[in-house]
């Protein structure tokens, strides 16, 4: 067998011919890219056909609008890797606090819009069996031996990282909680967690359509969901004592809207989510408005609880994260052999 | 030499380039991005306890699920290609489902099945066998996922063997045994190597469908690849690849021996036709 340096140079030709030179696509419209996390797919497709409405008639400019949805720590990777996002909607600060640090987003994103740049807020519930047979009222039952509770993977998952902290700072306020304590009553919650579920709809599925568990813990948000997905009549809604107050931080994507040009169309498409309209569009898809008006016209929909931020109880997401969720946080060591 | 068709060298710089782009730039990435660590940063990551216990789980599980699939899965193709029966190319294609099915699907439905309300885990479940959300469930979800590998790969090699051959076996007297054990599986087994092999590996990087069914507990049912999505949630992009190359030396290893099992097999078996002329 011989392979001589002439039939080389003709593999060489063709690996040539493999590379590609790509041209940069011209833009004909204004076009924003919305890049989001999984579930507000619903409440985006709501808000968009608002917005352009409201941006004909304010600018006279059409505009085009692009979603995209995934878990959302996917999506600021994705980001931070060169997709083009003009502003990021997330359900987490730590999220966009990765970009802030990658210089993607202005260091200070929470100040840019009102309420620490969140347009809508929720909180972490208890959904139980129609009737609630085991009594479930407060974080303290769910600790109890014989209660089986479902939630998504604290460690992987945004809304199985709030259930965490939501539970933590539950113990931390009881009389003479501290650190320890909250860490021995998160871990005896964990105990009777028979799974942790891979994301916030499969633990609505083994919950509602599996029957596995005794207590779903959810965002309030999703309980309405799951209302609409599997009627009313199989379960009920169970706000606790003390619970956490969820946000979902937007921001500009600097580097974006400089390239493109489009800060004027960004900054509106997130100032105008505070409107009048914005704020509706968020109760009318299940999520506490921070408009003190809107939010009393929906008062039915949401009732009062007791709520502590993830900044006042721990110090903002840039702590609480590593403390609780990196290799050898607090999750890690409950689950140390010992 | 002269061949009988040209552009030898055409195809062969194809070769080269399209391996080159399509494996080994990915996995020098791979093996890029995972020197950065010191080599103590490096073995803390790929022998912490959780690591451990997830190779376990993962090459364990994918151990079992592949020789569940070689026994069966040889069943099956035996089955398909010698015998006639109504519906025939109807079961034919649904060996193929498994590879069209998006993972996450399967991994859902499996669930679903094997839960204790389920069609199957009702019955299960009074027996005190659970299968969903525990490690079994991840074989069973890996068992479906790899059938398709085994049948696929076999079909071919038996539709080889004449049924003549197990006629002159048995008027030569050989028993029943005998024939399937020193006539028709040394042909098969190379081909059953390789189903298995393949199902094997396959079992090995699988995500989507066992997340949904496996529970996901810490040290009991989490597999590596959740590890590494784990540290993706992290941003430790580092200590992901280190995991991942763990996995592929593992794996490349096990592949290696498995080729030279079956090297080994094949050679023995042309040896006893030398003897036998």
């Amino acid at each position: 067998m011989s392979v001589t340096f002439r039939k080389l140079y003709s593999a060489l030709v063709l690996a040539g011919a493999v590379v590609v030179v790509g041209a940069a696509p011209a833009v004909a419209q204004t076009s924003l890219l919305n890049v989001s996390y999984d579930v507000a797919r619903d409440f985006y497709k709501d808000y968009n056909p608002l917005f352009q409405k409201h941006w004909k008639e304010k600018s006279g400019e059409s505009i085009e609008l692009k979603q995209s949805h995934a878990g959302s720590s996917k999506q600021v990777r994705a980001v931070a890797d060169g997709l083009e996002a003009d502003v990021v909607t997330m359900n987490q600060a730590s999220d966009v606090d990765f970009l802030a640090e990658k210089g993607l987003v202005v260091k200070d994103y929470a100040k840019k819009f009102p309420t620490n740049a969140s347009p809508y807020s929720s909180t972490m519930v208890f959904i139980v069996r129609k009737g609630n047979p085991k009594g479930l009222k407060d974080w303290s039952d769910l600790v109890q031996p014989g209660v089986q509770v479902i939630l998504p993977h604290p460690k992987n998952t945004g809304n199985g990282r709030y259930s965490y902290l939501a539970a933590w700072g539950y113990a931390l306020k009881q009389p003479g909680g501290n650190d320890k304590s909250a860490q021995e009553f998160v871990g005896k919650l964990l105990k009777n967690a028979p799974l942790f579920a891979s994301g916030g709809r499969d633990a609505t599925t083994t919950f509602m359509q599996r029957k596995i568990g005794d207590v779903l813990v959810s965002f309030e948000s999703e309980a309405e969901l799951i209302a609409k997905e599997f009627g009313k009549g199989g379960f009920d809604v169970v706000h606790p004592s003390l619970s956490i107050l969820t946000e979902f931080p937007v921001a500009i994507v600097e580097r974006t809207v400089d390239k493109k040009g489009t800060r004027k169309q960004a900054q509106a498409y997130l100032d105008y989510l505070w409107s009048k309209e914005g704020q509706e569009n968020a109760a009318q898809n299940y999520l506490r408005p921070r408009d003190p008006e809107v939010l009393k016209k929906y008062a039915a929909q949401f009732p009062a609880i007791n709520t502590f931020t993830v900044d006042e109880v721990f110090g903002g997401w840039s702590k609480a994260f590593p403390a609780h969720f990196k290799d050898g946080g607090t999750f890690d060591q409950i689950y140390q052999v010992k | 030499m002269k061949r009988v068709l040209p552009g030898f060298g055409l195809s062969l710089g194809f070769t080269l380039v399209y391996l080159s782009l399509l494996i080994l730039l990915p996995l020098s990435g791979l093996a890029f991005k995972a020197s950065s660590l010191s080599f103590e940063q490096f073995w803390n990551v790929a022998t912490g306890e959780r690591a451990l216990a997830a190779y376990r789980v993962t090459f364990g599980a994918s151990l079992v699920a592949a020789l569940i699939n070689a026994f069966f899965g040889l069943i099956v193709a035996w089955v398909l290609v010698r015998y006639p029966f109504p519906g025939k190319r109807l079961v034919d294609s649904l060996v193929d489902l498994p590879f069209a099915l998006p993972t996450a699907v399967a991994g859902i439905t499996l669930a679903t099945l094997y839960a204790g309300n389920g069609w199957i885990g009702r019955f299960l479940e009074p027996l005190g066998l659970q299968i969903a959300f525990t490690p079994l469930g991840i074989v069973v979800a890996l068992t479906f996922i790899g059938l398709p590998f085994v049948v696929r790969t076999l079909q071919p090699v038996i539709e080889d063997i004449e049924p003549e051959v197990e006629e002159a076996a048995a008027t030569l007297g050989a028993s029943r045994l005998q024939t399937f054990w020193r006539v028709l599986l040394p042909g098969i087994f190379p081909a059953l190597l390789t189903g298995f092999t393949l199902a094997f590996s396959r079992a090995v990087g699988e995500y989507g469908s066992v997340i949904f069914i496996a529970g996901n507990m810490p040290l009991i049912s989490e597999i590596t690849p959740l590890l590494i999505i784990s540290k993706l949630e992290q941003y430790d992009v580092v200590g992901a690849t280190a995991l991942a190359s763990v996995m592929l030396a593992i794996s490349f290893v096990l592949l290696l021996a498995v080729n030279g099992l079956q090297w080994w097999a094949a050679n023995r078996h042309h040896g006893k036709e030398r003897v036998s002329l």
